[in-house]
């Protein structure tokens, strides 16, 4: 047998194709992840190059972070509602529903926060972000803007993933406000607990490090879901139906990046 | 071309080379293109056309030649130097590629703000003066989709001359208008270099406009100018390709 007909045997091994699967798969997602490092490194490179357009920084302020607020608000309010009233149910087996003020405060404020903030950030900003950036990709609304001497990386990318940056964690704040009242307001005025014991038992045992470091997990998250909802936009091709897919994309792999990140930042804390 | 005591030419495109991957797009390409006139480059889809173009205005680098813009030759440039020679150029984009979040003011107007410091009264006269040479009013408050094909075509090209540029490039400005509205964009490309005097090329497959706005046709076919000239000889070309090009356009009318 020469090497010739060696190549043009197909080959048979079902093993083989999965290997090869599996193998592209990963090649695949490493190689989205160091795209999408190198276009963050590029923004970080845009942001901090003149000329300055405050206006569309603002802008992106105001659709991310003003423009969810009322979202964030109202979930948070509920899981705060929703952690207090389980939390009660399981605590009043053995006695400790005194303790139900610092578990609402704690996972509110370490975890819940920063992960509803970004997830609604995600769907409802980064979805449009990403329609709106693929778009106009396909429309060569991006080579125009090339064409007439505007870096497009600068121009569209930089003040959406700001937006993300410094909003999402402003988000947390109001998250964690609005579910320490959610928990409040099952605790106190529905369950009966006093005001003082709720209060107290939270300042007991909350610490400013752990709002910290729910801060911290947001403003990596909107980073994060940002860049991932421009990078899959900014790349879009294919008419209507390529927006649809990088969309589609950018949502699931948004989701799935903010609970991979959560898990890890909360080992870089608690370690 | 150039040469004989004339003005060297505004673009000069010297022995390019483009590929992608294995795939050969460009394979020696030779154009001159004089300033002031109206370079049509005419080929069927796939014929590296519009790869063509974008290396005149630095959107992509050859393998291999010289692309001279105005005097310099573009290829070793960086971003920023290519940004600069950017502002030479205007393009036109087949579909207008206008920002469709903003008014066709802010659209005509966007390069101003961008790159020069005009006061808001200036910004203004110029929009105006570009929407009349485009021959458009009373439109600068709505957006690009309450217009219609042509008009967005024509708020496309005052767009990309509110700069003042030496160069227009047309991608594909016909494709896809119906007769009157191509007609009316043929009328525009030819406005445009009667009163602006600007050196226009135009990349097209519409054999009937490329002839009526064309000082100069240069026919790509796989990746080489197979022949170029005034329209008027070359409908008399030989070639075999264009001959088969030509005919499909002119046996249908």
């Amino acid at each position: 047998m020469t090497t010739s007909d060696l190549e043009s045997t197909p080959r048979k091994n079902p093993l083989v194709g999965i290997v090869e699967g599996l193998g592209n798969g990963v090649l695949g997602f490493f190689q989205t992840l160091g795209a999408m490092s190198s276009l963050a490194v590029s923004i970080v490179a845009w942001s901090v190059r003149p000329p300055f357009r405050l206006q569309n920084l603002f802008a992106q302020f105001d659709f991310v972070g003003v423009g969810s607020m009322v979202l964030v608000a109202l979930t948070g309010t509920f899981s705060g509602m929703v952690f207090a009233t389980q939390s009660w149910s399981a605590f009043e087996l053995f006695g400790a529903e005194s303790l139900v003020g610092p578990t609402v405060a704690l996972t509110v404020t370490r975890e819940l926060a920063p992960v509803f903030s970004a997830l609604m950030v995600t769907m409802r900003a980064c979805s449009a972000m990403c329609t709106e950036l693929g778009t106009m990709r396909v429309t060569e609304q991006v080579d125009a803007l090339e064409t007439m001497a505007v870096n497009p990386v600068q121009y569209l990318l930089v003040p959406r993933v700001l937006a993300g940056l410094f909003m999402v964690p402003l988000l947390t704040m109001i998250f964690d406000t609005a579910g320490l009242s959610g928990g409040f307001l099952v605790a106190v005025p529905l369950k009966g607990l006093s005001v003082g014991t709720f209060v107290l038992r939270i300042q007991n045992l909350l610490a400013p490090k752990d709002i910290w470091e729910g801060l911290a997990k947001g403003a990596l998250f909107g980073f994060t879901v940002t860049l991932i909802a421009c990078y899959r936009g900014y790349n879009a091709s294919g008419g209507a139906k390529g927006v649809g897919q990088a969309t589609t994309r950018a949502m699931v792999d948004a989701a799935v990046a903010i609970f991979i990140q959560d898990y890890f930042m909360g080992l870089l804390f608690h370690a | 071309m150039s040469g004989d005591g004339k003005k060297p030419p505004m673009i000069s495109v010297q022995d390019l080379w483009k590929s992608f991957g294995p795939n050969q797009v460009l394979t020696g390409i030779d154009l001159d293109i004089e300033e002031g006139s109206t370079c049509v480059i005419l080929g069927g889809s796939g014929s590296g056309k519009t790869v063509l173009m974008k290396h005149m205005i630095g959107l992509l680098k050859p393998d291999r030649g010289r692309v001279v813009v105005d005097g310099e030759d573009i290829v070793p440039f960086d971003e920023r130097d290519l940004e600069r020679v950017r502002r030479k150029f205007g393009m036109v984009f087949q579909g207008a590629a206008l920002f469709d979040s903003m008014t066709v003011y802010e659209n005509v107007s966007f390069a101003l703000r961008e790159h020069s410091d005009l006061s808001e009264e200036q910004i203004r006269a110029k929009v105006r003066e570009k929407l009349g040479i485009v021959g458009l009013r009373n439109v600068e408050e709505r957006y690009p989709a309450e217009l219609s094909g042509g008009m967005r075509k024509r708020v496309g090209l005052a767009r990309a001359i509110v700069l003042d540029p030496k160069i227009v490039l047309y991608d594909e400005p016909t494709t896809g208008l119906d007769p009157i509205t191509t007609d009316y964009v043929d009328d525009m490309i030819l406005t445009a270099k009667r009163e602006l005097h600007v050196t226009s090329v135009v990349i097209s497959h519409d054999i009937a406009s490329s002839f009526k706005v064309a000082d100069k046709v240069a026919f790509l076919y796989k990746g080489q100018i197979v022949a170029e000239g005034p329209p008027q000889e070359l409908r008399h070309s030989e070639h075999p390709e264009l001959k088969h090009f030509l005919q499909m356009w002119f046996g249908k009318s």
